[in-house]
């Protein structure tokens, strides 16, 4: 009796799924159009950055040292005839940096270590600005080891670094951001439309109706829970299938460990959902509680787009609360570098106790009574 | 044994300064078997003590008893026992007749191996077999009930707590409703507790409770109440000059408490039993004639010492005779949703200051007419006109002409009655002394000084009507468009609402009502009655119950009227068919 009520609820849900085409919109369409604009639309990457350069006297040297930053896919230098011109440029925003190279730019001057360049960067966008100067001092660098090299002259370079970048060896922004991204989508799925939809049954007056009838609270909730979870990991798989398939993130880690990883958080979503449901009666404010609580801090506080070490204290110990923290960390370990055992242990632990406290607190308060 | 008892029972919501009592004090023993009614005015606690029964609402004090089980301990074993339909019952609209009977059947814990047999007894019973596919939320508002009815009763129960089954549903399906829950009492062995505003309803019933702010303020067999107020009831015979005049100045006539209209004569009921003393020249010459008491009147009587003086009732109508120029136009009007047809060729005129009613069931094509005729929607095709110009291409200043009172609540209800107001003041432009006088004048009028404070969501539903009507009244329309005003609404309320229409008929004020009331159909000058989006039939009530005579029903009223007139619309279809 027990599951023939709990089955004809999941049919129930199940039905309605298909009829109101909102819901699978939430959970396909919403990951399909989010990958692609943040798989092909953001990036953290500077590429292709206009800047202003001025040279005071034009000498084989300049040619050579404009001609590699020419060449660098990370630059696009546009020449002006003096230092008034490329500063309008900036300010009209048509360049982001002017580069000025005096006219003492000479091989002697750079052998003595001081070769007059004057590098103005738009500090408007702190981000773009520092990465610009780093940039540029890297390449400026690099062009003169070379000259150093050309000349036969050894030029005085005390350390020289011997870089690998682990993970994700070609620096691509997108590598990271997805597997991010799917942490967010998976609250939304999870948190937004299991509220949505049980305050949609308070709005129109069903749930009095079933309220009536000898079903069990944990029916009522189980008769949610399940079919949700199961349109979500849909959707998780959807996720998945395009960042590894469409925009080639590596998945170094196993499938098993990321499904386990993705159910568990899929739970808390869920347990969030519920618990926004028992005190949200209405769809809209059952959507505002769901995009305040859930969705904004999982993409401000999870460590998706903001590293969470550089936040002040106070946010950082927030951040523990946040189901998505653990979750974000373990897709990007998951995708990027493979299973790591402690970091999969500590960061699950943390999603099961939220996950254990949000369903017992839904079910605790969830109600079969209108008062 | 009793179904339900109740011992010093009581319901407080909210706390502090905001609480307010819905149920105080009811002690009460509801016998087994029979078919019980709950009558009683807007928020007198119905719905509340349906609820506590169903076990979704916690009693605040005293002792709850249902099938010898207390509430709200053994709320599970009651819910398995006894079927409640809410009153706005929540039927899942994306899901098909059959896929809602599969639901309420697992839910209930019916053995898939008898279901086809229910499920066939529930479709023959409810004559939906033929929409067994169909989306609930495509069913019309009558076979909702119905759906919604058998869906309480998709297993044998022991008790049934319907709330307001048959509201806003047409004569006929009304009938149907009627004859489903009488089945079900025939056993004996089932227990009917229903909440009604039809008097004629609790009138068939076998008990009836009359609930009043909270308080069982009488109860027994309908006869047992009748009995107590013989000799109070009269019927007066008016005049070629109709019967709404003669309303109007008899419910002035000391020692009256109560004057309806009831086809050509006026039902009169007495404070004390003895014939009223009409002066000469009011009505026929005859003297009021004695009549047996009906439930109605003992309703009216009970609550008369209790209730707010119903209505300021005014000098009174004309019936007919107003004869005012032509102020609402329409001919030809259709208006297509897709491929269905909601308003097919609709042709009438209102002049005037008359009331004019547009009478039917839900999906008649009530609703959409007055929607074109506001200019909220367009028409398909056809020619309407109001105050002269059509509201669909006039400025805005044309708008201001006419209010429009609709058929959902549309006021903010987290809003207090006085905002509400002000609100709607200012939307209509009125400022400074104006506004303040214009407030005033509502909350004189509509006598909404007491629940000033009281966010509207909260007010019972007769004085969220009243609020309603009043913001409509707010810039002193010419026109005044209402959207089933009395739906669900207590015979009380009626009444009131009806002496507020005729005094802003009286004042010039031409009034458009729409309703399913077919009773109320004698409060307008002139109506049409509609089915499926067409007129069947025009004219005064006279006329238009006049057209339904037959041999066999010499008198009709006006709902054996409409029935008639539906009956003989389809065999004209199917003959053209």
């Amino acid at each position: 009796m027990r599951t023939m009520r709990l089955t004809g609820l999941m049919r129930k849900e199940v039905l309605e799924i298909f009829r109101d085409p909102s819901s699978i919109a939430i959970a396909f369409l919403l990951p399909l159009v989010l990958l692609l604009i943040f798989g092909y639309g953001v990036s953290l990457d500077a590429r292709s950055i206009a800047v202003a350069t001025v040279v005071d006297q034009p000498t084989e040297l300049t040619a050579s040292f404009l001609a590699q930053l020419q060449h660098s896919p990370w630059f696009d230098p546009i020449r002006y005839s003096d230092f008034g011109a490329a500063e309008r440029a900036v300010l009209r925003g048509d360049a982001s940096a002017v580069l000025w190279l005096r006219s003492d730019f000479t091989r002697d001057s750079i052998r003595a270590g001081n070769a007059p360049v004057h590098l103005v960067v738009n500090g408007v966008d702190p981000n773009q600005a520092s990465i610009i100067r780093n940039y540029i001092n890297g390449a400026l660098q690099v062009w003169m080891a070379q000259q150093a090299v050309a000349s036969g002259a050894p030029m005085s370079v005390p350390v020289q670094a011997d870089t690998r970048v682990w993970f994700n060896p070609a620096l691509r922004s997108r590598e990271s951001l997805i597997p991010g991204l799917i942490a967010i989508l998976m609250t939304l799925i999870g948190a937004l439309l299991t509220a949505l939809v049980i305050s949609r049954e308070w709005e129109r007056g069903t749930m009095e109706g079933i309220m009536v009838t000898p079903v069990a609270r944990t029916e009522i909730l189980l008769g949610k829970l399940i079919p949700y979870f199961a349109l979500g990991m849909g959707g998780m798989a959807l996720s998945t299938a395009m960042a590894v398939l469409l925009f080639g993130v590596p998945l170094r880690g196993s499938l098993l460990v990321l499904a386990a990883a993705a159910a568990l958080f899929l739970l808390t979503a869920l347990g969030m959902g519920l618990l926004i449901s028992v005190i949200a009666r209405s769809q809209f404010v059952a959507a505002m509680i769901a995009i305040v609580t859930t969705f904004l801090p999982a993409f401000i506080l999870s460590g998706f787009i903001f590293d969470i070490r550089t936040m002040p204290l106070p946010l950082q110990v927030l951040t523990h609360i946040i189901a998505a923290r653990y979750f974000v960390a373990i897709l990007k370990s998951t995708f990027l570098a493979g299973d790591i055992p402690a970091l999969l242990l500590a960061n699950g632990a943390g999603m099961a106790i939220l996950c254990t406290a949000f369903l017992g607190i839904a079910l605790a308060r969830f109600r079969k009574r209108l008062d | 044994m009793d179904a339900v008892v109740l011992k010093d029972l009581g319901k407080t919501f909210g706390k502090g300064a905001a609480a307010r009592e819905a149920i105080r004090d009811v002690s009460l023993k509801i016998p087994a078997g029979g078919v019980t009614a709950l009558i009683g005015p807007d928020g007198a606690g119905k719905t509340t003590l349906l609820r506590l029964l169903a076990g979704v609402l916690a009693p605040t004090r005293g002792e709850l008893q249902v099938l010898g089980l207390s509430l709200p301990h053994d709320a599970l074993a009651v819910q398995a026992r006894a079927g409640y339909m809410p009153q706005r019952f929540g039927l899942y609209e994306d899901l098909t007749v059959q896929e809602n009977f599969d639901l309420f059947a697992s839910l209930r814990g019916v053995p898939y191996d008898q279901r086809s047999q229910r499920f066939d007894e529930l479709l023959a019973l409810t004559a939906l077999g033929p929409f067994r596919r169909r989306r609930a939320g495509q069913l019309s508002g009558g076979m909702k009930q119905k759906l919604g009815l058998a869906c309480a009763l998709i297993q044998p129960l022991e008790l049934l707590l319907l709330d307001e089954p048959s509201v806003g549903v047409d004569p006929v399906s009304r009938r149907e409703l009627w004859s489903i829950i009488r089945r079900q009492v025939a056993g004996g062995h089932v227990t009917v507790l229903l909440s009604t505003a039809y008097m004629d309803e609790a009138e068939r019933c076998d008990r009836v409770i009359l609930l009043h702010e909270g308080r069982v303020l009488a109860h027994g067999t309908p006869g047992e109440l009748r009995a107590r107020f013989e000799g109070h009831s009269f019927v007066l015979h008016a005049r070629q000059a109709g019967a709404r005049s003669l309303q109007a100045r008899v419910a002035q006539l000391p020692g009256v408490l109560d004057a309806a209209i009831q086809a050509e004569a006026v039902r009169i009921v007495m404070r004390q039993p003895q014939a009223p003393v009409i002066p000469a020249g009011l009505a026929t010459g005859a003297a009021a004639k004695p009549v047996p008491p009906r439930l109605e009147d003992a309703f009216v009587s009970l609550l008369a010492d209790s209730h707010a003086q119903p209505a300021p009732q005014r000098e009174g109508g004309t019936n007919g005779v107003r004869a005012g120029d032509t102020v609402v136009e329409v001919h030809d009007l259709c208006r297509n949703f897709g491929d269905f047809a909601a308003v097919k060729r609709v042709t009438f005129s209102v002049r005037r200051g008359e009331i004019f009613g547009l009478l039917g069931a839900n999906g008649a094509g009530k609703s959409t007419t007055f929607r074109m005729l506001c200019g909220l929607l367009p028409s398909s095709s056809g020619t309407l006109r109001v105050a002269g110009v059509d509201l669909r291409t006039a400025r805005a200043a044309a708008r201001a002409r006419i209010g429009y009172v609709s058929q959902k609540f549309s006021m903010y209800g987290s809003l207090s009655v006085r905002q509400n107001l002000a609100f709607f003041a200012s939307a209509y432009g009125l400022r400074g002394r104006d506004r303040v006088q214009r407030i005033e004048w509502a909350l004189e009028e509509l006598e909404l000084r007491e629940y000033l404070s009281v966010n509207a969501g909260t007010l019972p539903l007769g004085y969220k009507q009243r609020l309603a009507l009043a913001c409509a009244l707010m810039h002193e329309p010419e026109i005044l468009f209402l959207d089933e005003p009395t739906s669900g609404v207590d015979p009380l309320a009626r009444r009131e609402f009806w002496a507020r229409v005729n005094a802003l008929a009286e004042a010039g004020t031409t009034c458009l009502v729409t309703t399913h009331f077919m009773e109320e159909a004698e409060y307008c000058d002139r109506l049409v009655l509609m089915s499926l989006g067409e007129v069947l039939a025009e004219g005064t009530p006279a006329e238009v119950r006049r057209a339904a005579r037959r041999p066999d029903l010499p008198e009709p009223t006006m709902e054996d009227a409409f029935i008639a007139l539906i009956e003989e619309h389809e065999r004209t279809m199917r003959r053209s068919a």
